[in-house]
């Protein structure tokens, strides 16, 4: 050690907090600020810019009806175009927002289960120590490596409802299919269904780590106890796995509120509305109808549905998810 | 006993090339599509092998748009973005983790709290600030905010609390200057979340859409992403060219993945947030 009591007069020993103590101030004086700023100045001037600023702006934008061209900050723009929550309203009386709830809605409850299932299965067959593991794995991970775009535009290719892939392989077993993104009533189930097989592999692979770390003797355990291969799943792997679902949850659920590039390349928001959903819609009435101060304020709600979401599965997580492995 | 592990061999296998059956036969599809002639693109039945194979669609991709171009902007966009976003993160990760200064925990906290922030919310003004400080269609647009991301502040600080402090004591004790201390003991000590973080990082700026989308209109300044999509708006039903850019879009990727797969798969575990 060789240094006095108090430990490293500048570095903080491990597991101390930075500056918690009033008195601590004081022995260091300005001389730890000092230090500190040059490594800092990066990230700050990033915040500032590219964070802290757009936010503050975003806010303001939000209560006007600014098109995009006059000038923002010039003389008399808050008289001209300052509405207050004009927009807020306007936008939760509009069907179209709710419209776009809706179909949001539609994706979440078809998209978290089937996704849930099919990547659980993805990790407990990767989990298996057994021949052609390795291969699997690769494989199952390439349409993750996929672009959204890419992927888009190969899932479009299969699903054109005349000479795409999909429907001749069902004509195979003798079943009519529907025109998936051209109709009304598939072009979302169509959209969830191309969502899992691209994160089928990533959920998988991270709930393959949970898998990894539940302890081994209490399958050991189960398995002299005469349990077959079902009861320990649902007995043991399940419960033990509930902190990683958790996490898969609210990721996956944050990304279903944020749907972009697949809309945009695969229906544009069609047919009819029916995939119209919040990023789509802010992107266009802000970059194609240049209603900046609209589009704002659908970020903005954006944002609070998204905190809800989280806050209420937060919440929610003590009912279920099991901590002690 | 014997009988029941055969059985779930069986099942093992059912279930894991039928999984990897789905997975692959996109790909399949893109590739036959992508060697089809335009005129046997509608023919009744589908041809699932192209009868007369062609690489007309490739010649149109490369003829009629950049692509290698788009690759090597891909490319330089996505090593800058990850290098100047560990630079800028690990400095002040090591701020945070190792040099005592006043409210340092609040700004942490402050940090920390912008990645509940969509960056949705963000986009139509940091729109009106790149206009302004005219950066619209340079790759300044998509390179400079890379400077802040949360997410990595985060993991490096985790990371480098967990540096005994004699080892920073040491050094400086041997007259090192701070940033000697950062560059020459903190950082390679971080090497395993670095290779992670530059990863995701990677990947993330790579698949990026929107914001590209919306700052790099000049063909050529576009990346992959932005390039197909626009090749989606030319040729919206001549699916051999749409396939055929696919393909050479995701070469780059799946070379790279090939060479570092071990550090995507834990990059994924430490992120999963993805583009």
């Amino acid at each position: 050690m060789g240094l006095s009591h108090g430990g490293s007069p500048l570095f903080i020993r491990e597991g101390e907090p930075n500056m918690k103590k009033k008195t601590e101030n004081h022995k260091l004086g300005g001389n730890g600020l000092l230090t500190a700023s040059p490594f800092l100045i990066p990230s700050l001037i990033g915040f500032a810019i590219f964070y802290f600023a757009p936010m503050v702006i975003s806010i303001f934008i939000s209560l006007t009806d600014w098109n995009g061209l006059d000038r923002l900050f010039a003389e008399g723009f808050v008289q001209q175009h300052f509405i207050g929550l004009g927009n807020y309203r306007d936008i939760l009386k509009s069907p179209e927002f709710w419209k776009v709830l809706k179909n949001t809605f539609t994706y979440i409850i078809l998209y978290i289960p089937l996704m849930l299932i099919v990547s659980i299965s993805v990790a407990g067959l990767l989990s298996q120590k057994r021949r052609g593991v390795g291969a699997f794995r690769v494989i199952y991970y390439i349409p993750v490596l996929t672009s959204w775009v890419a992927a888009s535009l190969i899932w479009k290719s299969i699903l054109a409802p005349q000479y795409g892939a999909m429907n001749n392989i069902l004509a195979l077993f003798g079943i009519e299919g529907p025109g998936w993104l051209l109709d009304e009533k598939w072009a979302m189930p169509a959209i969830v269904l191309v969502s899992v097989w691209k994160d089928m592999g990533f959920f998988g692979l991270i709930l393959l780590s949970g898998m990894v770390g539940i302890n081994r003797s209490y399958y050991e355990a189960a398995e002299i106890d005469g349990a077959g291969a079902w009861t320990r799943f649902t007995r043991i792997t399940l419960p033990l796995l509930t902190p990683s679902i958790f996490y898969v949850l609210i990721v996956s659920l944050i990304n279903s509120f944020q749907l972009f590039p697949q809309i945009m390349i695969m229906t544009d928001g069609g047919p009819n509305g029916a995939t119209q959903v919040m990023v789509e819609r802010i992107y266009k009435y802000g970059f194609r109808y240049f209603k900046m101060g609209y589009a704002s304020a659908f970020s903005w709600i954006l944002f609070v549905i998204i905190l809800i979401f989280t806050a209420v599965q937060m919440r929610g997580q003590k009912r279920w998810v099991n901590y002690d492995t | 006993m014997t009988h029941k592990r055969r059985l779930s061999t069986t099942a093992y296998y059912v279930i894991g090339i039928l999984i990897a059956v789905i997975s692959l036969i996109p790909f399949a599809w893109m590739i036959s599509t992508s060697l089809k002639a335009r005129g046997a693109l509608m023919s009744i039945p589908i041809e699932w092998i192209p009868q007369e194979p062609t690489v007309a669609a490739y010649e149109k991709v490369l003829t009629k748009f950049p692509f290698l171009k788009t690759v090597a902007n891909s490319l330089f966009i996505s090593v800058t973005y990850t290098v100047i976003n560990l630079i800028s993160a690990s400095m002040a990760a090591f701020a945070f983790a190792k040099v005592r200064f006043p409210k340092a925990d609040l700004l942490l906290k402050v940090f920390l709290a912008t990645m509940m922030i969509p960056t949705q919310v963000t986009i139509i003004p940091l729109f009106v600030v790149m206009n302004k400080l005219g950066l619209i269609n340079t790759y300044g647009s998509v390179l400079l905010p890379s400077i802040f991301r949360p997410f990595a502040v985060f993991l490096l600080v985790q990371q480098m609390r967990t540096i005994p402090n004699d080892y920073l004591d040491a050094a400086s004790i041997d007259g090192a200057s701070t940033f000697t201390v950062y560059r020459k003991v903190a950082l390679p000590l971080c090497a395993p979340t670095l290779a992670t973080l530059s990863i995701t990082t990677f990947m993330e700026s790579w698949n990026d859409y929107l914001w590209p989308l919306l700052m790099l209109t000049d063909k050529s300044k576009m990346t992959l992403p932005i390039a197909l999509s626009t090749l989606n708006g030319a040729y919206a039903t001549e699916y051999n060219v749409l396939m055929a850019g696919s393909l050479i879009s995701m070469v780059p990727i799946i070379l790279i993945y090939i060479f570092a797969q071990k550090y995507f798969e834990n990059g994924m575990m430490a992120g999963g947030i993805k583009g």
